[in-house]
């Protein structure tokens, strides 16, 4: 047999052979790593009369990165070495991260909440000197819930059709053709779908900027990321429930409506909510829409109006000062506050109807 | 090359449960040693503890010896990777890395080992791949991906894969039950042939099998649902399938129970 | 998909044998294929009027330039004695702060989402990923006024820092000591941030879906935790990497107001990274479209078409790529 040939002209391979123990760094290296990297930091850092503790931070980390392989490449040898190296390089990194997304939270929280009260959430910034304290928000949440709630009313049903015909009647060229260009439409930038409806809203059809012409803009951007959700989750359901369905002669509409959306229902909302949460963050096309206004516009078709994006950029490039910056905070923790519930409520629903559970 | 295997006081963990106790056994070398045993009764588990590796699963742990030759495996001071590389490993579906070409899956532990030759992969990719009765069928095409295989070949490939970087032991976890029954027989023939070289522990659900491959075979049981398992009993193959000492082991055998 | 349903125009799958059942049913499957495809076909019709009206502005826009659209620097379309306007400090200002962007967050982002996927302990592990998750929900505003009133002041000492000990390196060398940190660099140093949690996110999922199966036979070879994951993990989380990392690159390239806020925008093109000035296409249209007349706006739109191009050659891109590598993606295994 062929073994017998492997078998005599085998040369081992010196390589392979190593002993099952090996020299090892005890359990408490990266801990004692870690404290001599960041003693030594803050030393070369406070030595060299380096101001910004960034800096420090990021010596004593190249440190800890350093000292970790060397040890390990001494005692432990190469493999270990570079495994212990990806191993630092790796929490390197969570700490890396870690620093700026939390300051970020815990930056807008505490200048935020020294603003927000309830008279900034209840009152606009009419006949508010904007050099000055005071003023509020009012006016920008109203127009954020209206713009919002308007391009969701547009979107969620196309983007829901959408995917009913792409994954329960799509076959042939036009599916093809729809999938290609959700996914370009998924990359159009939002300063460009803002463009598009201001020549052809304001520019071309002559209608005034509104909070509706925004909407319109949002709509654009949020149809293909409910598309997107929706086709995932109908895809999801079990062709066995639809073959049920047809098999008891129900018609094939019915059998979507009552038979796979509510099974994917829970799916569904969560997307459009995490849809909702992304436009509500949208600046750019909204500023060029909507226009800005000071005070309370109910009327989301006609006039001017103001949403919580734009408020904070008037606030900080237009006011430009510590009560414009302190308004902007406010704004900025309120907007936070709204898309973060937004998320946690799609997570909500995520978990209530979650398939595992069962119903 | 080959090495025996001496268990002593064994019980693994997987958090709070425990899935085998207080399990004593030695592993000629040279041999093969079948595992039977009804579902659940930890001899997939205790496999993996010969090569350490149980503990990769999160929160599970194992106490008591494995001795490898007068070295024991769970010391302080041994590196389980370096356990692995000594006790080799096939699993119970075939598992070719899915983005490496036959060729790569083969010499994939090589390189991993620091060898970059050409030359020397080479000569090992061959002979690994004779020894696993698969040269043949790919000489042709090795630097097409090994997931194109077909399922027996794709576990050959993982048994050409294991041997390539000459372990001492081979652990089979169920090597066949994904298998049709000529692509099972080819692997039994191949265990024949490879025992010559490694001790094969091999666990498997179909007693004909074990009947078959090994010389000696022990058997698992658990006490009910929920009871970690214990070793039963381990004698030579024929004596375990004709006249097995305890009488748990023949109600098994005889398919009077599981 | 769907298997054995019925064909686009409904009705022929079960026959029922009340007519009148027959034909409502028939009614209304051809009343909600009607209003799907036409949803389908709607949005289609939005793709295409984008594409139609940003062309024909542009059209117009291009007509009465004076001076070459992609190599000049200044944007003055309203000047009626002479048109003139280019992209060239545009497109550079882009493609520098979205490579700046990549070069940064890439690699931190496949590092996170190793450590919740492999690394971390998972009571740490869970908590961090959901934070992720919601850090990529903050709007693209709020970072920016946070790079504006936090990181370009927090950035200063680095800044002088670079200068004075990468200088050589010429990109890295300061004109105007002690200007604030509005430049290219900030710029992407903050889209790296704003883009990290996304790329984390998708690359995490990817990283998770890893079969179990090949984890282990790289482990059974002997292989360290990083061998394994560079053997089993890295390889089949290859195409969903590269399709993260190219959202991420869409998203820095299209940001508009964090970019508006941090960066000083000027028609200078310098390879001074740490020089304030520049700008990219996305805050130029943010900062002109006020104050543009006609020709103006209509010059815009032609920038507009312009980053619209680019981002869909970067999602293009990324569909070949994930495509060229169907045969090894592990899917068929």
């Amino acid at each position: 047999m062929t073994t017998a040939t492997s078998v005599t002209d085998h040369v081992p391979l010196p390589q392979l052979h190593r002993r099952l123990t090996t020299a090892r760094l005890p359990r408490w290296a990266p801990a004692a790593t870690a404290v001599l990297a960041i003693a030594l930091g803050c030393a070369i850092g406070a030595g060299a009369g380096l101001q910004s503790h960034l800096q420090w931070g990021l010596i004593a980390a190249l440190l800890f990165v350093v000292i970790s392989y060397g040890s390990s490449a001494k005692v432990e040898g190469r493999r270990q070495a570079r495994d212990q190296l990806a191993t630092s390089l790796v929490w390197v990194a969570f700490i890396l991260a870690v620093v700026p997304l939390v300051s970020l939270i815990f930056y807008t929280i505490q200048q935020g909440a020294a603003v927000v009260n309830g008279d900034f959430l209840s009152h606009s910034m009419r006949g508010v000197y904007s050099s000055g304290p005071g003023g509020g928000i009012y006016h920008a949440l109203l127009g954020t819930i209206q713009q919002v709630g308007l391009a969701t009313l547009m979107a969620a049903p196309i983007g829901l059709l959408t995917a009913v015909y792409l994954v329960e009647y799509g076959r042939g060229r036009l599916a093809k053709v729809v999938t290609f260009f959700v996914d370009v439409m998924t990359g159009v930038p939002s300063i460009v779908a803002g463009l598009f409806i201001l020549s052809l809203w304001i520019l071309a059809l002559g209608f005034q900027y509104s909070g509706f012409a925004g909407s319109l803009a949002l709509a654009i951007l949020m149809i293909p990321v409910v598309v997107r959700s929706t086709e995932e989750m109908l895809k999801l359901v079990p062709n066995e429930l639809r073959e049920a369905s047809y098999a008891l002669g129900v018609p094939k509409w019915k059998t979507i409506l009552r038979i796979v959306i509510p099974t994917a229902i829970g799916g569904i909302a969560t997307g459009v909510m995490l849809a909702v949460a992304r436009i509500t963050g949208e600046t750019a096309p909204v500023l060029m829409l909507v226009f800005v206004s000071d005070s309370i516009n109910s009327n989301p078709f006609q006039g001017p109006q103001m949403d919580l994006p734009i408020y904070i950029w008037q606030q900080y490039a237009q006011v430009n000062n510590s009560f414009g910056y302190a308004r902007a905070w406010g704004a900025a923790l309120v907007l936070i506050a709204f898309v973060m519930g937004l998320n946690l409520i799609a997570r909500g629903i995520a978990r209530w109807r979650s398939p595992k559970s069962g119903h | 090359m080959a090495k025996r295997i001496d268990v002593s006081g064994l019980s693994a963990y997987y958090g709070a449960t425990k899935a085998i106790e207080d399990i004593s056994m030695t592993v000629e070398p040279r041999s093969v040693t079948a595992f039977i045993g009804p579902s659940g009764c930890g001899k997939s588990t205790f496999l993996r503890t010969l090569n350490r590796m149980h503990e990769v699963i999160p929160g599970a742990r194992v106490e008591g010896k494995v001795l490898l030759d007068d070295e024991n495996l769970y010391a302080s001071n041994v590196d389980p990777v370096a356990v692995r590389r000594t006790v080799g490993m096939v699993f119970q579906r075939p598992n070719p890395f899915p983005t490496m070409s036959i060729y790569d899956n083969v010499a994939a532990g090589l390189k991993l080992a620091g060898i970059r030759k050409k030359s020397v992969l080479d000569g090992v990719v061959e002979n690994s791949l004779k020894g696993a009765n698969l040269w043949k069928e790919v000489s042709g095409r090795l630097n097409k991906p090994g997931a194109g295989l077909s399922g027996g070949q794709q576990q050959r490939l993982c048994i050409a894969r294991a041997i390539a970087v000459e372990p001492q032991v081979l652990l089979m976890d169920e090597p066949c039950s994904a298998l049709d029954p000529i692509s099972t027989l080819a692997i039994e023939d191949l265990i024949g042939e490879l025992k010559e070289r490694f001790t094969i522990v091999i666990v498997t659900h179909n007693m004909q099998q074990a009947a078959r491959v090994s010389d000696r075979t022990a058997f698992f049981n658990l006490a009910g649902v929920g009871q970690p398992g214990k070793l039963v009993e381990l004698d030579d193959t024929q004596r375990i399938f004709s006249n097995p000492s305890v009488q748990a082991t023949e109600d098994y055998i005889s398919g009077r129970f599981g | 998909m769907t298997s054995s349903t019925p064909d686009s125009s409904g009705g022929r799958t079960t026959t029922t044998p009340t007519g009148s059942l027959q034909g409502n049913s028939r009614r209304g499957d051809r009343l909600f294929f009607v209003a799907s495809a036409g949803s389908g076909i709607l949005l289609l019709v939005i793709m295409a009027a984008i594409a139609g009206f940003l062309l024909y502005r542009s059209g117009i826009a291009l007509s009465k330039d004076q001076t070459n659209f992609f190599t000049t620097f200044e944007w003055d379309p309203d000047n009626i004695l002479k048109p003139s306007f280019g992209i060239a400090v545009l497109t550079f200002g882009t493609i520098v702060s979205g490579c700046i962007a990549m070069v940064l967050a890439v690699p931190l982002a496949i590092a996170i989402a190793l450590f919740i996927s492999h690394y971390a302990p998972r009571k740490i592990a869970q908590p961090f990923a959901y934070l992720v998750d919601l850090l990529a929900a903050v709007p693209s505003i709020v970072y920016g006024l946070w790079g504006a009133l936090f990181l370009v002041p927090h950035l200063a000492g680095l800044t002088s820092w670079m200068n004075t000990y990468l200088g050589w390196t010429y990109i890295f060398r300061t004109t105007h000591q002690g200007a604030p940190a509005r430049n290219l660099f900030t710029t992407g140093i903050l889209l790296a941030i704003m883009i990290l949690p996304i790329i984390t996110a998708v690359s995490r999922e990817v990283f998770r879906q890893v079969p179990r199966s090949h984890e282990e036979a790289a482990l059974a070879l002997g292989a360290t935790r990083w061998e394994m994951i560079r053997t089993a993990v890295l390889p089949f989380g290859r195409p969903g990497v590269i399709s993260a990392s190219m959202l991420g690159l869409g998203r820095a390239l299209g940001e508009t107001m964090a970019v508006a806020i941090v960066l000083s925008s000027s028609n200078v093109l310098s390879l001074h990274l740490l020089d304030a000035g520049g700008g990219t296409f996305a805050q130029n249209i943010a900062l002109k479209y006020s104050e543009a007349g006609p020709a103006g706006k209509d010059a815009l739109m032609a920038s507009g078409l312009v980053l619209f191009v680019i981002t869909l050659l970067v999602n293009g891109g990324a569909r070949l790529i994930i495509a060229r590598r169907k045969e090894y993606s592990g899917a068929n295994a």
